[in-house]
């Protein structure tokens, strides 16, 4: 009996292999890994809200070829991250890798880009090591020590010199709380105790509280997206607005997806980041209203941006190289200039990094709905995870 | 330092209205339903729409979310998990993850993968603070004393109901020993389906509750399934004062050590509970002669 | 008597299918070489899975926390490669070692207690290790991982490839190995006396077994499997991430074990397969919703039988053996 269903199932698989194994030549493949599942989800969801978009606008042929967008989801799990790029790569033959949601998913991928000649476009993840790990690697996201250093600039200048930076414990959130004390420290000010969150956390409650005992200018925060809210709300429940602590950190806090229902435990808080869905230019208007529209409502966020201009750089060097993959396209995205929804930004060609805006921004309501208005912009900022 | 106990007696209790359910019916049914965690956020996200879509106050949601908890937990129980008591523990652990599998993939589908957020109503907010400061200083947020106070309410009905009325005393009488129980004319079946709506009701209260302290969105079930785990592996499933003392004990030391040993965080509670199932493997609270 | 004899040594002679299974299974990343990784991940997972029937389906011991020792054995590997030198089978024996010495370590918390009891007490472990792992970050990279593990080539001729087909067959021949030793392991007395221990611990104690002994030995012995299954994994992916000691690998090896069939070796494979192949498949149809379709099949799984998954006819096929399906 046994044998029998073994056999079957093994029959079927093959069946469902040579199925998969029928391609054309004459595509151009793009291979979209995201976590669609799991707790990242909603960077998942913006990011293939943003992709969809570019092709819906600037058509699905590109030097003659039609692109395939190839959408997988890899549960935030490196390996299955990883085994999905490698059949990505050896069965569909993409020419692109794509996505990216967290800094081990782009970590543990990287030899296979590196190995296959692939380019891979980090769309989400914000460490700065990642594009050293490979020759192969473009990013479009943004880096948290870009984000840092900027806030950390600001605050001496407006009266915030006493800090605790409270983050979450994992990658992004150390690189956050680092250079955001080399920083304030470098400028005068003073970090009084960095405290780290565990990143399964249910309660803030007693991390706040330690913040308050300390009695600092300003908290600085880090936490990934979906925990702002939480933050925020035990924040102004603690009392901690009353008794005169500044609440400050990077965009992530304010996170644009659901910066709106947070209500007013949000309004006045001071983010760095390099997009805000209010950003002033016709372009972002465009993008922003576009989204909306093929998505339900939803506001598009800095996930989403990454994604839409990933694609531009992809589409732009496909274009340059005629539809060629490998190093010619790597080199095609190098270097790339343009302007974005979040402001004019380029591809490094040293660094094969994003080089971009950093906007200081308040939350407002404007049209009865929160958006973080940007107020001071810092130009052209390098990751500062690099030049030193 | 006592707002810290403050802080960790309101998560504590909130701990034990989510968990109370699924103590009460691995002790009356010995049945593992690691699909619990998914009533608590039906209630969740039921407050949350009642709320957002259609304004309806607070504090009459929560009702809401008991009842609608409960009833999904009543329909569920007759249809689906009735077939499930005789099979052995494997199978029911399989099906429950299955349910909560589905569970949470349907709420994505249809509520998106974001937290949801709730806007409590303005008397809820807000903070109260006694004492000279320093340690005794007591910080009490309101939304945390209204938690305190209802989870502390329904402790009390809950006992009385258990230790006073004839309801109690036939759930009680079935948990020791079901098939003597029918023996003596109770409605065992009738006991197993009231007794599931209700922790699936309660479920449901506390998703509601913690929603604006714990967060609330699809993955909600899996992530706090194993702390629901801890307060019954350590409470034991014989009573409802040991899942009491077992949530208030976690809560205390979790927000405690997170307070005192923030380098330690999340390592407090684990090591904890293992070293109190090491040392009292059955939960530190059974009631001799029960099962 | 010759006839009993023969009934009771039935389940461990090798049956006919089981060579051309196996056959099967080696020349399937030949065969379908752009699938050859999913085979990969196949064997790591089914060798993982193997190794929890033997304390669940063997000793019935209820574990929620297995991946402890798989994630032991993968930084352990990872560790030993990046380090010390880069050859896969030797760095396979020390993740063993490793996970072995852990599973000596952690089998006397499980010796006493409840289901439930062993459920949370292993559960804590992998997680405290897991934070201990997070918490190390100079060793072991903390959240980003380990990276930079580059092995050497397996018994210094074949290098790993891009196609994974020298990973494959590097994952299966260690499966297959261990599993004929576990096999010949749970037929010979040692192992008659764990079913005992697992059908009654009380009797098995009044007719002179030491039970806390033979759980002890189980356990450890299991922990040194998963712990390879760890080690394959991290050599074949190059590199190793917090995930191997999370919750979800400890639950999703249990599921698979389950669907397969517990307390028969053969069950962790099958699980593996079944699982692995539909989760692949419905991911790639629906990437967002596919844990619905998988949890819709586990209840429905369950609804109408376990064993239907291997015997689709009831009625056919022989009776299960006694105490098999747990």
């Amino acid at each position: 009996m046994q044998k029998r269903f073994f056999l079957r199932t093994l029959a079927g698989a093959m069946v469902l292999a040579s199925a998969g194994t029928a391609m054309a030549q004459d595509k151009f493949k793009i291979g979209l890994i995201l976590p669609m599942t799991g707790p990242f989800a909603s960077t998942g969801k913006q990011i293939e809200a943003a992709a969809r978009l570019y092709m819906a606008q600037n058509g699905d042929m590109v030097a003659g070829k039609k692109v395939e967008l190839i959408v997988k989801d890899d549960t935030s799990a490196p390996d299955v991250t990883k085994r999905i790029a490698q059949e990505l790569v050896v069965n569909e033959k993409v020419s692109v890798l794509a996505g990216f949601g967290l800094t081990p998913l782009a970590l543990a991928t990287a030899p296979i880009a590196t190995q296959s000649k692939t380019p891979l476009v980090v769309m989400a993840a914000a460490t700065s090591s990642i594009t050293e790990a490979s020759p192969f690697i473009i990013r479009t996201s943004f880096t948290l020590p870009q984000a840092a250093v900027a806030i950390a600039d600001w605050a001496p200048n407006n009266g915030i010199k006493k800090v605790v930076t409270l983050v979450a414990d994992y990658g992004p959130g150390i690189d956050a709380e680092k250079y955001f004390k080399d920083r304030l420290t470098f400028n005068g000010g003073q970090v009084l105790d960095t405290l780290r969150v565990p990143m399964r956390n249910p309660d803030f409650a007693p991390f706040l509280q330690k913040v308050r005992d300390l009695k600092p200018d300003a908290v600085y925060v880090f936490v990934p997206s979906g925990a702002g809210a939480a933050l925020m709300k035990q924040f102004a429940e603690r009392g901690m607005d009353k008794a005169g602590i500044k609440l400050i950190g990077t965009g992530d806090i304010t996170d644009d997806d659901i910066l709106n229902s947070m209500g007013e435990v949000a309004n006045g808080v001071v983010t760095s980041h390099h997009y805000s869905a209010s950003h002033n230019s016709a372009l972002n208007k465009k993008f922003v209203a576009a989204f909306e529209k093929a998505n339900n409502g939803l506001r598009p966020n800095f996930m989403a941006v990454g994604g839409y201009d990933g694609m531009r750089v992809i589409y732009e060097a496909a274009k340059a190289t005629k539809g060629a993959g490998g190093q010619a396209l790597l080199d095609a995205m190098k270097g790339q200039v343009f302007e974005s929804p979040r402001g004019p930004m380029f591809i490094d060609a040293q660094t094969r990094d994003v080089v971009h805006n950093i906007y200081i921004r308040k939350v407002e309501k404007v049209n009865g709905q929160l958006y973080n208005q940007e107020f001071s912009t810092i130009k052209d900022v390098k990751d500062p995870g690099k030049t030193k | 330092m006592l707002t810290i106990l403050f802080d960790g007696i309101a998560y504590g209790m909130l701990l034990f209205i989510l968990a109370v359910g699924l103590s009460v019916t691995m002790g009356l049914m010995n049945f593992i339903n690691l699909a619990h965690g998914a009533f608590a956020m039906v209630g969740g996200y039921i407050t949350v729409i009642l709320m957002q879509q259609f304004g309806v106050p607070f504090l009459l949601c929560l009702p809401i979310a008991f009842a609608g908890a409960g009833l999904l937990g009543a329909i569920l129980e007759r249809t689906l998990y009735r077939p499930m008591y005789t099979k052995p523990h494997l199978d029911q652990v399989l099906f429950s993850i299955g349910l909560a599998f589905m569970a949470v993939a349907a709420t994505d589908y249809f509520m998106g993968s974001q937290q949801q957020i709730m806007q409590l109503p303005q008397w809820l907010r807000g903070r109260t603070e006694w004492g000279i400061g320093g340690p005794f200083e007591l910080g009490m947020g309101h939304y945390r004393l209204f938690i305190i106070a209802v989870c502390a309410a329904l402790t009390v009905g809950l006992q009385y109901i258990l230790a006073q009325t004839r309801f109690g005393s036939r759930l009680r009488a079935s948990v020791d020993d079901a098939r003597v129980a029918a023996g003596l004319g109770i409605h065992v079946n009738v006991v197993f389906a009231a007794t599931f709506a209700v922790g699936s009701g309660l479920a449901g209260l506390g998703g509601a509750l913690g929603a604006e302290v714990l967060g609330l969105d699809p993955t909600f079930p899996l992530k706090f399934m194993v702390y629901f785990l801890i307060v019954v592996a350590v409470g034991g499933t014989s009573s409802i004062t040991g899942p009491l003392l077992a949530a208030l004990l976690l809560g205390v030391a979790d927000v405690a050590g997170k307070y005192y040993v923030p380098k330690l965080g999340a390592f407090i509670v684990y090591s904890l509970m293992l070293v109190i199932l090491l040392w009292r493997p059955q939960g530190l609270f059974v009631r001799k002669g029960g099962q | 008597m010759k006839a009993m004899q023969d009934s009771l040594l039935a389940p461990s002679r090798i049956k006919l299918w089981e060579p051309a299974l196996w056959l099967l299974a080696f020349a399937a990343p030949w065969v379908l070489p752009g699938h050859a990784l999913i085979v990969n991940e196949i064997a790591i997972v089914a060798l993982f899975a193997v190794s929890l029937d033997l304390i669940l389906g063997y000793a019935g011991v209820v574990s929620l926390g297995h991946a402890a020792f798989f994630g032991f054995g993968a930084y352990t590997a990872a560790l030993f490669a990046k380090l010390v030198m880069p050859d896969p089978v030797t760095g396979l024996l020390v993740g063993m070692a490793g996970a072995t010495l852990l599973g000596a370590f952690c089998s006397l918390t499980i010796l006493r207690g409840s289901d439930l009891t062993r459920l949370m007490v292993t559960l804590g472990m992998a997680l405290i290790l897991l934070e201990l792992a997070n918490k190390l970050d100079w060793l072991t990279g903390g959240s980003d991982g380990l990276q930079g593990v580059v092995m050497g080539p397996v018994l210094g001729r074949f290098e790993f490839d891009l196609m994974g087909q020298t990973a494959a067959w590097y994952s299966l021949s260690v499966l297959l190995v261990l599993f004929v030793l576990a096999r010949r392991w749970v037929h010979s007395p040692m192992g008659a006396t764990l079913k005992a221990v697992r059908d009654n611990p009380l009797r098995a104690m009044a007719i002179g077994i030491a039970v806390q002994r033979r759980l002890a030995v189980v356990y450890t012995l299991a922990a040194g499997v998963a712990g390879a299954a760890g080690a394959l994994l991290a050599q074949t992916s190059g590199f190793a991430s917090l995930d191997v000691f999370a919750l979800d690998r400890s639950a999703d090896v249990m599921l698979m074990l389950v669907i397969g069939g517990v307390g028969w070796l053969y069950g962790g494979v099958l699980g593996a397969v079944v699982f692995k192949l539909l989760h692949d498949v419905i991911s790639g149809i629906t990437p967002q919703y596919w844990t619905f379709w998988i949890g819709l099949f586990l209840v429905v799984l369950v609804l109408v039988g376990r064993e239907r998954l291997r015997k689709p006819w009831t009625g056919w096929g022989k009776p299960k053996a006694p105490g098999e399906s747990v």
